[in-house]
C-alpha cells in the first residue's frame, strides 16, 4: 500500500517537475519522439583520444561564468584544477574566489570564509528544496556526471545547449517551458542560457555559443571521468603485455602438445 | 606420472627452458605489478592529502595562550610563550635533559612554540593548554596517561616518554599566519 | 619430488616433506592437479572452469580493497563510489574491473554452462556437480544483484525496488516478506546496510560451493567433447604440464580481452542512469538490468495474462524461478545414454535453436514490451517474441529433451578417446561397427 502511494506520488511529481530533470532516458514516453544528438568530433574519443585542456578551462570558464548560477559540480574540488594547467597560486586565487560555510567557531557559531583548494565546488543552493523554489519547480541537475549518465554523452550536452529554438506549431510548451527538441520530452525548464558573447575568452577563441556548448561538454567530459587519460596510458601498457605474455604462452602449450599431436 | 608424458616434447633442452623461464619471469613480474593498484589504494588518497596541511592565523593568540588546531587528524598545541618561559627554555642545560635539543632548535620564532600534542609514549594528548590544566613540574605540558612532564619548549623532563614533543614542518607565510605541513 | 626429498631437512624439498607428512597439502596438489588424468580431448571450451576460478578470485580481491573505501549508507553512498573513482589511489581501476567483473564472469559462466548443456556433462555419474554448478549460478546471480544495489544510483535503486517487489507476489506473505527484506517501507538505508553485508560474504559461499564443484569434479573425473569415458592411460594425459599449459594461455587471452575492456570501454555494458544519484521520488523511464539478467526479465514480463487463479504478476513471478530451478532436474529430463552433440545429430540442431531462444530473450528484456520489433510493422510487439521465447524455453527442456532422450537415433560413438585422435580413418570404421556405447 504504501509503495503504491509513494509511487503515484512519485509519478505526480515526476509530472509537474520531472520534464526539467535530466532523465538520460534513452527512450522517452508520449507521442513526441526526441531527436537523437547528432556525433560530434571529438579529441578524446577512441583509445587514443586526450583531453583537449584548452577547451576544458574554456568550459570551466562557461561554467563559472553561466551554468554555476543554478547548477552545481558536486565531485569536484578546487585542487581538481591543478590537472587543468593551473599552478597551484591559481587554484587558490580560484578558490578564494567563493565562500564557503564552516564551524562551529569556539562559540559555536558558524562562519563564512573564502573557499580552500581542498574544498569542493561551492554549492549555487543551499540543498534541493531552495533549488526549486529559485527555478520554478525544477531542480538544476548536478553537472559532474552528466556526461556519463547519458547515452550520448557530450554529444548530448552539445545537442541541447545548441537546440533551443522556437516550438513548431504542433507543439504546445507547458508555463516556463522552453522548446529543445533533443530533452527528453522536448520540453525542458531551463532558458536557452548561452548567447553569443556570453563570455569572453581570453585566449581569443569566438564566443558564439557553439563554441561555447562545445567548450562545456569537454569540461563535463573531464569532470565526469578525470582518470580517462591515465586509464588509457596504463591500458595500453597493459594490454600490450598481456598479449606478449599470451605469445609466450601459446609458444609453451605448443611446446608441451607437440609429442601428443 | 604416466609414461608417455615425462617427456613433453622433442625440443632441444635450452630453448625450451628458455621459453619456460621468459613465461615464469612474465607471469612473474605482471603478478607483481598486477600487486600495485591494490596496494597503493590503501595509501592516503588524493583528498586526504589535499588536507594534509593546515594554515594557521596566529593574529588572535595573546601572549601566554595557546592554542589547538587540528593537523591531519592530530591536534597540534601552539603557544606564544613569555619572555620568562622563552629564557628558561633556552637557558636549560643539555645535561637535565632525558632527550637533549636546544630550544633555538625547535621554533622559528622564539615566541611561538608548534608541537604536535600526542605524548611521545603511547599517544594520549597531553595536558596543559588551558591555563586550569595541570602542566606539570616544568611549567610546559603534563600527560595524565602515564605522567610523562614536557617543559616549556615541549621536551620531556620526567616519566616514561622517551623524546621531546615532535615538532612539524611549518612556516611563516607572513608574521601572522603559518602554514603547518 | 622424490629427488629433492632426499636431501637434507634444511632444503626446500625437506620443508615441504616436513608440511606434507603433517599436512598433505602437496600430495594433493601434485594428485588433483599434477598426474591428476586428464580425457586429452579437451578443447578450448574447457578452458572456462579456470576462467572462472580466476574471475572469482579476481572478483573477491577487488571487492575487498573497494570494501575499505566503500560506505553502506544511502546519504553517502553515491558520493564514496564516486570518491574511489577520483582520489583513491588507482581506485577507478579497482571500481572498473570489479564491475566489467562482473560482466565477464557471467559470460564465463553463460559458456561453461551451455558448453555442459552441449557435450551431456550433466549427465551420469555428474549429476551432483551439475547441481553444484547451478547453485553456484543462483548464488552468483544474488552477489550481482545486491552488488548492483550499491553504489546507488538510480538504476541501484529503481532494480532493487522492482526485484523485492517481486516477492509480494508470493499469496498471504508476499508483503510481510517484502517489509522483512527492506527492513522497511521502501528501499532505504537498512536495506542498503544488509545487502553491502550479504554482498561481501556471498562470494565466500560461493567459493565454498566452488570447491564441492572441484571435489565432486575430481571425483567423477572431467566430461570431454566425445562424451565417452577414458578407458586407460592411453586416453588421458597428467593435468600438468598439458591442461596447466593450455589453460594458462586460454586464461592469458581472456585477461587481455577483458583488460581492453576495462582500460578502453569501461561502461560500455553499463546503464548510464546508474551515474544519476538514487532519487526515490522519480522513476527512470525503462528501469533495465543488467544485461546478464535480461534473458529472466523477458521470462518474467512474458506473462502478462492471469491463469485461473494465478494473476500474472505470480505467474510471472512463478515462470521465472521456474526458468532457473528446471536447469537442476536436466540430468533426470535427458534419458540418452549419449552424452555428446557430436553423436546426436537432432539435439544438436535444437541446441542451437535454443542457445538463440536465450540470445532472443534477452534481445526482448531489453526492450519495452509494446515497442514494436520492426518499424512499421504493427502487429509484432516485443512482448509477442516474449511469449514465444518464454513458450520455447520450457518446451525445450520439458518435451524437447525428454523425447529427443527417447527417439533420437544417435550416431555410433568411437570406442575410446585415443582411437579417433590418433587412429584416423582405421579407428573410425572400427567405431562404427560396434554397438552404441551406454553412458
Amino acid at each position: 500500500m504504501d509503495i503504491g502511494k509513494r509511487l503515484s506520488r512519485a509519478a505526480a511529481i515526476a509530472v509537474v517537475t520531472g520534464l526539467a530533470l535530466l532523465g538520460g532516458t534513452t527512450t522517452d514516453v508520449g507521442a513526441s519522439e526526441t531527436e537523437h544528438p547528432e556525433a560530434q568530433d571529438w579529441k578524446f574519443t577512441g583509445p587514443f583520444g586526450k583531453f583537449d585542456i584548452a577547451a576544458i578551462q574554456r568550459g570551466l570558464q562557461v561554467y563559472l561564468e553561466v551554468c554555476s548560477a543554478c547548477h552545481s559540480l558536486n565531485q569536484i574540488a578546487y585542487r581538481n584544477l591543478l590537472d587543468l594547467g593551473f599552478n597551484a597560486d591559481e587554484v587558490k586565487a580560484i578558490a578564494a574566489e567563493y565562500e564557503v560555510t564552516d564551524g562551529p567557531d569556539d562559540n559555536g557559531d558558524m562562519f563564512e570564509r573564502p573557499a580552500r583548494p581542498s574544498d569542493k565546488f561551492v554549492l549555487p543552493f543551499a540543498n534541493e528544496k531552495a533549488a526549486r523554489a529559485s527555478n520554478n519547480g525544477a531542480f538544476p541537475t548536478d553537472l559532474s556526471l552528466l556526461a556519463k549518465a547519458h547515452p550520448a554523452g557530450p554529444d548530448y550536452i552539445f545537442a541541447v545547449l545548441t537546440g533551443f529554438d522556437d516550438p513548431p506549431d504542433d507543439v504546445e510548451l507547458g508555463d516556463g517551458m522552453n522548446y529543445n527538441p533533443y530533452f527528453s520530452g522536448k520540453q525542458i525548464a531551463m532558458a536557452q542560457p548561452l548567447f553569443e558573447g556570453s563570455v569572453e575568452y581570453s585566449d581569443g577563441t569566438k564566443a558564439t555559443v557553439e563554441n561555447m556548448a562545445r567548450d562545456v561538454a569537454n569540461f563535463l567530459h573531464w569532470t565526469a571521468e578525470p582518470e580517462m587519460e591515465d586509464r588509457k596510458r596504463i591500458g595500453w601498457k597493459v594490454v600490450l603485455f598481456l598479449l606478449v605474455l599470451s605469445a609466450l604462452l601459446y609458444a609453451t602449450k605448443r611446446k608441451v602438445w607437440s609429442s601428443v599431436h | 606420472m604416466t609414461d608417455h608424458a615425462s617427456e613433453p616434447g622433442g625440443q632441444p633442452e635450452s630453448r625450451r627452458d628458455f621459453l619456460y623461464l621468459s613465461v615464469g619471469l612474465f607471469s612473474g613480474v605482471g603478478t607483481v605489478l598486477a600487486m600495485w593498484p591494490f596496494i597503493h589504494s590503501m595509501n592516503p588518497s588524493a583528498d586526504v592529502l589535499a588536507l594534509s596541511t593546515t594554515e594557521v592565523d596566529l593574529s588572535p593568540i595573546e601572549v601566554g595562550q595557546a592554542i589547538t588546531v587540528i593537523w591531519q587528524q592530530k591536534p597540534v598545541f601552539i603557544r606564544r610563550r613569555t619572555a620568562e618561559e622563552i629564557q628558561t627554555a633556552e637557558q636549560t642545560p643539555d645535561a637535565d635533559l632525558p632527550d637533549p635539543q636546544s630550544d633555538a632548535d625547535r621554533v622559528i620564532k622564539p615566541e611561538w612554540l608548534v608541537v604536535v600534542g600526542v605524548c611521545t609514549h603511547l599517544g594520549c594528548i597531553p595536558l596543559g593548554q588551558r591555563s586550569t590544566e595541570p602542566r606539570g613540574d616544568w611549567n610546559g605540558w603534563f600527560c595524565p596517561c602515564h605522567g610523562s612532564h614536557y617543559d616549556t619548549s615541549g621536551r620531556i623532563r620526567k616519566g616514561p616518554a622517551p623524546e621531546n614533543l615532535f615538532v612539524p614542518k611549518y612556516e611563516f607565510l607572513d608574521d601572522n599566519t603559518i602554514k603547518i605541513g | 619430488m622424490s629427488s629433492h626429498t632426499q636431501h637434507s631437512g634444511y632444503s626446500v624439498g625437506g620443508l615441504v616433506k616436513w608440511i606434507d607428512s603433517r599436512l598433505p597439502v602437496f600430495t594433493y596438489l601434485q594428485k588433483e592437479y599434477g598426474e591428476f588424468p586428464a580425457p586429452r580431448n579437451f578443447n578450448y571450451w574447457w578452458n572456462f572452469g579456470a576462467i572462472l576460478s580466476f574471475m572469482l578470485v579476481l572478483m573477491i580481491f577487488t571487492g575487498i580493497f573497494l570494501a575499505m573505501q566503500y560506505t553502506p549508507h544511502v546519504s553517502m553512498a553515491f558520493d564514496s563510489v564516486e570518491r574511489i573513482m577520483r582520489d583513491v589511489n588507482y581506485g577507478w581501476m579497482l571500481r572498473y574491473m570489479h564491475s566489467n567483473g562482473a560482466t565477464f564472469f557471467f559470460i564465463a559462466v553463460y559458456i561453461h554452462l551451455f558448453r555442459g548443456l552441449y557435450y551431456g556433462s550433466y549427465k551420469n555419474p555428474r549429476e551432483l556437480l551439475w547441481i553444484f554448478g547451478v547453485v553456484i549460478l543462483v548464488l552468483m546471480m544474488a552477489s550481482a544483484f545486491t552488488g548492483y544495489v550499491l553504489p546507488w544510483g538510480q538504476m541501484s535503486f529503481w532494480g532493487a525496488t522492482v526485484i523485492t517487489n517481486l516477492f509480494s507476489a508470493i499469496p498471504l506473505v508476499g508483503d510481510w516478506i517484502v517489509t522483512w527484506l527492506w527492513g522497511g517501507f521502501a528501499i532505504d538505508n537498512p536495506t542498503l546496510n544488509r545487502f553491502f553485508s550479504l554482498h561481501f560474504v556471498l562470494p565466500f559461499v560461493i567459493f565454498a560451493v566452488v570447491a564441492l564443484h572441484v571435489v565432486a569434479l575430481h571425483v567423477t573425473g572431467s566430461n570431454n567433447p566425445l562424451g565417452i569415458d577414458p578407458k586407460g592411460p592411453q586416453d588421458t594425459l597428467p593435468f600438468h604440464p598439458y591442461y596447466t599449459a593450455k589453460d594458462s594461455f586460454g586464461l592469458a587471452v581472456w585477461i587481455t580481452l577483458f583488460a581492453a575492456v576495462v582500460f578502453f570501454a569501461p561502461n560500455f555494458f553499463g546503464e548510464p542512469e546508474n551515474y544519476l544519484r538514487a532519487n526515490p521520488l522519480q522513476t527512470p523511464a525503462e528501469i533495465v538490468p543488467e544485461w546478464y539478467f535480461l534473458p529472466y526479465f523477458a521470462i518474467l514480463r512474458s506473462i502478462d495474462f492471469d491463469l485461473w487463479f494465478i494473476d500474472a504478476k505470480l505467474g510471472g513471478v512463478i515462470v521465472m524461478t521456474g526458468s532457473i530451478l528446471v536447469l537442476f532436474v536436466v540430468p533426470w529430463l535427458d534419458r540418452s545414454p549419449v552424452r555428446s552433440a557430436r553423436f546426436r545429430p537432432v539435439y544438436k540442431w535444437f541446441f542451437w535453436i535454443f542457445l538463440l531462444d536465450c540470445v532472443l530473450l534477452g534481445f526482448v528484456g531489453g526492450h519495452r514490451p509494446d515497442d514494436l520489433v520492426f518499424e512499421g510493422v504493427k502487429q509484432l510487439e516485443f512482448i509477442d517474441l516474449g511469449h514465444v521465447g518464454t513458450a520455447w524455453y520450457f518446451i525445450h527442456f520439458l518435451v524437447i529433451i525428454p523425447v529427443l532422450g527417447m527417439i533420437e537415433k544417435t550416431k555410433p560413438l568411437p570406442t575410446s578417446i585415443a582411437e579417433p585422435v590418433l587412429g584416423g580413418g582405421q579407428a573410425a570404421a572400427g567405431a562404427a561397427a560396434k554397438p552404441m556405447e551406454k553412458a
